[in-house]
């Protein structure tokens, strides 16, 4: 079974100052763990696929009635950007305690000072294929 | 991977590897050694252009790929490369035992399914690590690792490569069938959708199952496994609308329906009840055959599958098969019996979609509509597969 283990920009729960505002060895260490993590995941022949998306500065929002007229194209930055995602990984597991393990694994990324994040992590079961009816 | 099927140079990596890895002893050097072989054959013979005697020319260059991983590896193991350069020529006369025993190790106890199917795939269907990891949608480096693993766990739990003794062989080779079962059910289940791989997973499956059958034709779990796919596989042009949409089987066009698929099927699932006590595939061939047989879903023979669901229930305790018992007493009896099948289930289910839609069927039969939408919908939120949730939003918006 696959899930999506997607990460926001919400706060996170150790309520740490954003990213930017980290020591360079820090930032270097976060990023050193999730690499790391995702190479774990490769070896165990659990991964499917893991992204960062580029910055909610250079989000656009797309509306369009299907008319003549123009789609509405709103540029960023966006109020509400906390909402917004940050990055997934896509993992293939047997059984749904493996998703949470790892998502419970990436949720306590380090921050400032080594101490773990706590950054929620949303785990979301991607839907299959149907089974054969028997 | 579709033109694969026939591949002469698949067919026979089984017996290859099986002969290497029993002069070696090493089953894991010699599934990567038959691995380069295979790939090295589509590179030296181009367009479907095959040696004299391609056996032969294949067994040379895996056991010459083993040995220069052995020589790689001289200080470690001296001694074994006189030993496999020794063993160039082969004999096929124990192709049958050893295609055999390369299945039974590939499809071992310890190996969870997720690792064994992806090792079946590569050993005994002899297909590259790329073609698996695109059938399953995976990066390749995932696949690999998921494959490297699944030798070492064979490994370490001390597998040997023998065939079990008699009494003991059928155990093993049901533990076969289930892992061919799941590589039918991922092609089966994937076929027609929007997804791009992997439909040829079945033929494929079916592929495998051949020549099971052929290594061991007394078995008759094996032939009934065998039957229900060929049977099961004759519906699968009618399973889907034009729009890839879920059509159930009640509404299928059956002209659609693989009359020659069906006449194996049915032959197979009767070869197989002539053989001892009813197993697991063979009582769900003998389903899959009065489905194929019947003229529509009304003038079906639901009385013997109502039998045959019981039959099954009594061997596993499987709640997916009492959700079944309860489809077919609805057909067989009424819907209302059908709906006391379902009582007790949600404590064994939990809130499974599957539940909800058998629910959901049952009261649509028996006229309550509201009760049956309201089912349709609580199925939907539930469903785990967007064409059956999309059959399932669809159903529930109709009964409104």
């Amino acid at each position: 079974m696959r899930y999506m283990l997607l990460q926001n920009y919400g706060e996170v729960e150790s309520h740490c100052a954003p990213m930017t505002e980290w020591k360079p060895e820090e930032v270097q260490a976060h990023i050193a763990f999730q690499v790391a993590l995702n190479q774990e995941l490769i070896e165990r022949g659990e991964l499917v696929d893991a992204q960062g998306l580029a910055g909610p500065d250079a989000a656009k929002f797309v509306v369009w009635d299907g008319s003549e007229a123009a789609p509405v194209v709103t540029d960023g930055p966006y109020p509400e950007s906390k909402e917004l995602l940050a990055g997934y990984r896509i993992v293939d597991v047997e059984s749904p305690s493996r998703a949470i393990e790892i998502a419970a694994k990436a949720s306590a990324a380090p921050g400032p000072g080594g101490a773990p994040i706590l950054q929620p992590i949303e785990v979301r079961e991607v839907m299959g294929a149907p089974e054969p009816e028997m | 991977m579709s033109a694969a099927a026939e591949d002469p140079w698949r067919a026979l990596a089984p017996r290859v590897l099986g002969a290497l890895a029993r002069r070696t002893g090493d089953f894991s050097a010699a599934e990567d050694a038959v691995q380069e072989a295979l790939i090295a054959a589509t590179t030296a013979w181009p367009g479907g252009r095959v040696p004299e005697n391609p056996y032969g020319w294949l067994a040379t260059v895996a056991s010459r790929r083993l040995a220069d991983q052995v020589r790689s590896d001289r200080a470690r193991r001296r001694r074994e490369d006189s030993a496999v350069a020794r063993s160039a020529e082969s004999d096929p006369a124990s192709g049958s035992d050893d295609s055999l025993a390369v299945i039974l190790m590939c499809c071992h106890e310890v190996l969870t399914p997720a690792s064994a199917i992806p090792l079946t795939l590569r050993a005994v269907g002899g297909l590259t690590t790329r073609e698996i990891a695109a059938a399953f949608l995976l990066p390749e480096a995932t696949m690999a690792q998921r494959i490297s693993r699944a030798k070492a766990r064979i490994k370490a739990a001390g597998a040997t490569f023998d065939l079990p003794p008699p009494d003991r062989m059928p155990e093993r080779l049901r533990v076969a069938c289930h892992v061919l079962y799941l590589i039918y059910n991922e092609g089966y289940a994937r076929s027609g959708g929007t997804e791009l791989a992997s439909g040829d997973l079945s033929a494929e499956a079916i592929r495998l199952a051949r020549l099971l059958r052929a290594t061991a034709p007394t078995d008759p779990e094996v032939t009934g496994l065998l039957a229900l796919m060929l049977l099961t596989d004759a519906r699968r042009a009618a399973r889907t609308g034009p729009a890839g949409e879920l059509v159930p089987l009640a509404q299928q066009d059956r002209s659609r329906w693989d009359r020659e698929l069906i006449t194996e099927g049915v032959l197979l699932a009767t070869d197989a009840l002539g053989h001892g006590a009813m197993g697991e595939y063979q009582a769900q061939a003998a389903i899959a055959a009065l489905h194929d047989e019947a003229p529509s879903h009304e003038a079906t023979d639901w009385r013997r599958i109502l039998a045959l669901y019981r039959v099954l229930e009594r061997m596993a305790d499987n709640p997916m098969v009492t959700l079944n018992r309860a489809v077919a007493t609805g057909m067989a009896d009424c819907p209302a019996a059908g709906l006391a099948v379902l009582d007790g289930l949600d404590a064994r289910l939990g809130d499974h979609h599957r539940l909800h839609a058998v629910r959901a069927h049952l009261l649509e039969m028996q006229g309550d509509t509201a009760a049956a939408a309201a089912e349709f919908r609580a199925a939907a939120a539930r469903a785990t597969n967007v064409r059956e949730r999309d059959y399932l939003i669809m159903k529930a918006a109709g009964a409104r």
